[in-house]
C-alpha cells in the first residue's frame, strides 16, 4: 500500500506510456493485417483503408470491446488472490505491457507471424505463474483461451469457404454474373450490418443502455439489428446502382465488371472487419492499463473495477498513431505485393474472420486476429478459388505459437523482477 | 517490412501459362512467313524467319522454366500441381514442333513440288489453327479460376473444345488430301526427297496433334 500511494504517479505514468506503445504496436502490425484483404485486392485505397480503422477501430473498442478487456484485466489471473499485495498486480500488468510490447518490436523488425493476443496473455501468464505463483492464474480460463486460438481460424475457414461456395453457386457460377451480383449483395450486406449490428446490442451498449435504463432482450436485439442491416443494405444498393458497367473491359474479363460489384461489398466488410479488430485487440493494450489506474487510483484490488472512458481514448489514439507511423508502410507493402485477389474473394475471407473474431468478442476470448484471417483465405482457397497459396506461412504461425508465449512469459518475469527491486517488493 | 498477410498470397500458375502459350503461339505463327519464304524459293528470307522462331523458341522456353521454378511444393493450389506442369510440357511441345519443322525443311532447302504447293500451304494453316483454338482455350484459364471451376464458365470452355476437335478433324482431312496428291507425284520426284516430303507432312500433322492434346488436358481440370 506504501508503495502505491509512494510511487502512485510514476506508476501511472508507466503504465500510460506501456499501454500507449502497445497500442501504437497493434496499429503499427496488427491493423495493417486484418486490412490486408481489402487492401490487397483493390477494393479500398490506402488512405480509405487508414480513415476506415480509424473511426471503426475505436468504434469496436468502445462499443463491443467490453468483455476481452475485462478477460485481460482480471480473467486471467484472479486478481483476489492479490489482494494483500496490490502493487504486485500494478507491477506484473506494467512487465507484461512492456514484454508483449517489446516482443512484438522485435518479431516486427524481422517479420515473424507473431501475435499481439499470444504475446499479452503469455506475459501475463507468465508474470502471474512465475513472478508470484501457480495459483494465481485461472488455469480454466487460460485452457478456453487457449482452445479458442485453435478454433478461431478453423471456424473462420469454415464461415468463409461457406460464403464463397455461396458466390460461386448464386453468382459466379451462372449465365449472367453480373446482374446476379447486383442482386444478391445487398443480402450480404444486410448481413453484414446485421452481424455488427446484434453484438454492439448485446455486448457493449449494455453499459450505455443501463444508464438510461434500458434493457434489451435478444428478440429485440434481433428487430433492431435487421433494421440496422436493411439500412446498410439499401444504402449499399445505391452504391450499387451507381457503378456504369464497362463493357469494353468486359469483352476480355468477363468478370472485370462483377468483381467491381463486390468492391462495393468490400467497403462494407472492411468496415466490420476493423470494428471487430478494435472489439478483440484494443483491449491487449487496454486491459493491463486499466488494471493498473484502477489499483493505483483506488489502493486496493477491487472485485468490480470500471473502465474510465480516456483509457479507451489513449488505446485508440496509440492505434491511430501506430497506423499514422508506420502501419500505413506495412498496407503499403501489402497492397503491392498482393496482386491476384479479387473482391469477390477478398469479402468472403474478410467477413468469415470478422464474424469469428466478433463472435470471439462477444464471449470475452481474446484471439489472434492475423491468424484468424490466414485460416479465412485457407478456407477460401480450399473452394478452389485462390491461384496460390503459401503453406510455409502455417509453418510459421505455428513456429510463432511455440515461441511466443514463452518468449513473452520469460520477459515479464525479468520485467517483473525489475520492478520489485526498483519500487520494493 | 514484410506481412503475414502478404506472405500467404502466393504467385499464381494461372496467368504464367497463359504468357506461356501466348509466347508458343507467336512462335508457330512465324512458321506461316517461313513456308511463305520456302515455297517461294527464297532461302535467305526462309533462313532469317527461322532464326525469328528459335529465338522464340527459347523465349517459351525461358518462361516454361520459370514456370516450373514457380511452382514449389510448398505451394496450395485448386488443381493438383501436375496437370500444370503436364500443361506447359505439352504446350512447348508446340513450339518445339514448329522449330523442327522450319528446321528440317530449311536444312535440305526442301522444295515443294509445284502440284502440291496450294495443298501443302492450306494443310499448315489448318494445322496452325488448331494450335489457334488451344490458345484460345488456354486463354479461358483465368476465368475458369474465377468461377470456381465449375458453371456457365465450363459451357463456354466445352464449346472452345468442340471447334477444337472440328478443327483438328479438318486438318486431319487437310493431311489426307496432300498425301493423296503426293502419293500421285512421287515417283517423279527423287525418292529422298518424296521421303523427307512425307516426314515433313508427318510433323505438320504432328503440329495439330499436340495443339490438340493441349485441350485435352484442359477437360481435366473441368473434369476434377
Amino acid at each position: 500500500m506504501d508503495i502505491l500511494s509512494q510511487y502512485s504517479m510514476i506508476l501511472l505514468v508507466l503504465a500510460c506510456v506501456f499501454g500507449f506503445f502497445m497500442a501504437w504496436g497493434v496499429g503499427a502490425n496488427d491493423v495493417a493485417n486484418a486490412m490486408g484483404t481489402s487492401v490487397g485486392s483493390k477494393a479500398i485505397t490506402i488512405k480509405q483503408a487508414i480513415v476506415i480503422a480509424m473511426i471503426f477501430e475505436f468504434l469496436g473498442a468502445y462499443l463491443a470491446g467490453g468483455e476481452v478487456t475485462s478477460t485481460i484485466r482480471k480473467g486471467i489471473i484472479d486478481p483476489m488472490i492479490l489482494a494483500d499485495t496490490p502493487h504486485y498486480l500494478v507491477y506484473g500488468m506494467l512487465s507484461a505491457l512492456l514484454a508483449a510490447g517489446t516482443w512484438l518490436a522485435i518479431a516486427s523488425s524481422r517479420g515473424w507471424p507473431v501475435s499481439t493476443t499470444h504475446s499479452i496473455v503469455g506475459a501475463i501468464v507468465g508474470f502471474a505463474a512465475f513472478g508470484i505463483g501457480v495459483d494465481t492464474v485461472s488455469w480454466s480460463k487460460v485452457g478456453n483461451i487457449v482452445m479458442s486460438w485453435v478454433v478461431s481460424p478453423v471456424l473462420a475457414g469454415t464461415i468463409s469457404f461457406m460464403l464463397f461456395v455461396s458466390v460461386q453457386k448464386l453468382i459466379l457460377q451462372k449465365d449472367n454474373p453480373y446482374e446476379r451480383a447486383k442482386k444478391y449483395i445487398p443480402y450480404y450486406m444486410f448481413a453484414v450490418g446485421f452481424l455488427i449490428s446484434m453484438v454492439t446490442c448485446l455486448k457493449g451498449l449494455k453499459h450505455v443502455f443501463k444508464d438510461i435504463g434500458i434493457k434489451l432482450s435478444i428478440g429485440d436485439a434481433m428487430f433492431y439489428s435487421a433494421i440496422v442491416g436493411v439500412i446498410v443494405a439499401v444504402f449499399g444498393a445505391y452504391l450499387l446502382s451507381r457503378i456504369k458497367r464497362d463493357e469494353v473491359k468486359e469483352r476480355n474479363d468477363r468478370f472485370y465488371n462483377v468483381e467491381r460489384v463486390f468492391a462495393i461489398l468490400m467497403v462494407f466488410t472492411a468496415c466490420a472487419m476493423a470494428f471487430a479488430h478494435g472489439s478483440n485487440d484494443v483491449a491487449n493494450a487496454v486491459g493491463p492499463l486499466a488494471a493498473v489506474v484502477n489499483v493505483v487510483s483506488t489502493g486496493v484490488v477491487g472485485a468490480k473495477s470500471s473502465m474510465p472512458p480516456w483509457i479507451l481514448l489513449l488505446g485508440g489514439a496509440g492505434i491511430v498513431a501506430g497506423l499514422a507511423t508506420f502501419g500505413f508502410k506495412v498496407m503499403a507493402t501489402i497492397g503491392k505485393k498482393i496482386t491476384e485477389l479479387t473482391p469477390s474473394r477478398g469479402f468472403a475471407a474478410e467477413l468469415g474472420a470478422a464474424s469469428t473474431v466478433v463472435v470471439a468478442s462477444y464471449f470475452g476470448l481474446p484471439i489472434s486476429t492475423t491468424h484468424t484471417l490466414v485460416g479465412a483465405v485457407l478456407g477460401v482457397g480450399l473452394a478452389r478459388g485462390i491461384g496460390a497459396l503459401n503453406l510455409n506461412v502455417i509453418g510459421g504461425i505455428f513456429l510463432s505459437w511455440l515461441v511466443t508465449l514463452p518468449a513473452g512469459a520469460i520477459m515479464a518475469i525479468v520485467f517483473f523482477s525489475l520492478f520489485k527491486l526498483v519500487f520494493g517488493a | 517490412m514484410r506481412s503475414t498477410v502478404s506472405d500467404l498470397f502466393g504467385k499464381s500458375p494461372f496467368k504464367p501459362l497463359q504468357q506461356h502459350m501466348t509466347a508458343v503461339i507467336e512462335c508457330s505463327n512465324e512458321l506461316t512467313n517461313f513456308i511463305d519464304a520456302a515455297t517461294s524459293g527464297d532461302w535467305v528470307k526462309a533462313e532469317a524467319s527461322y532464326n525469328t522462331i528459335r529465338d522464340l523458341e527459347h523465349g517459351a522456353d525461358d518462361l516454361k522454366r520459370q514456370f516450373r521454378l514457380d511452382l514449389p511444393s510448398s505451394l496450395f493450389l485448386p488443381v493438383p500441381r501436375t496437370d500444370l506442369l503436364e500443361l506447359v510440357t505439352l504446350q512447348d511441345k508446340i513450339a518445339n514442333g514448329a522449330r523442327d519443322i522450319a528446321g528440317t525443311m530449311l536444312g535440305r532447302q526442301m522444295e515443294v513440288p509445284e502440284p502440291i504447293k496450294e495443298d501443302f500451304v492450306n494443310f499448315v494453316a489448318s494445322s496452325l489453327h488448331v494450335a489457334h483454338q488451344a490458345h484460345r482455350a488456354i486463354n479461358e484459364l483465368d476465368e475458369l479460376l474465377e468461377s470456381g471451376f465449375k458453371g456457365k464458365e465450363i459451357t463456354i470452355i466445352t464449346e472452345i473444345l468442340d471447334q477444337l476437335d472440328s478443327k483438328e478433324g479438318l486438318a486431319d482431312d487437310a493431311e489426307r488430301i496432300i498425301r493423296g496428291k503426293l502419293l500421285a507425284i512421287e515417283e517423279d520426284i527423287p525418292a529422298i526427297k518424296a521421303m523427307f516430303l512425307y516426314k515433313i507432312i508427318d510433323k505438320i500433322g504432328d503440329l495439330s496433334n499436340r495443339a490438340q492434346r493441349v485441350g485435352s488436358r484442359m477437360q481435366l481440370f473441368m473434369a476434377r
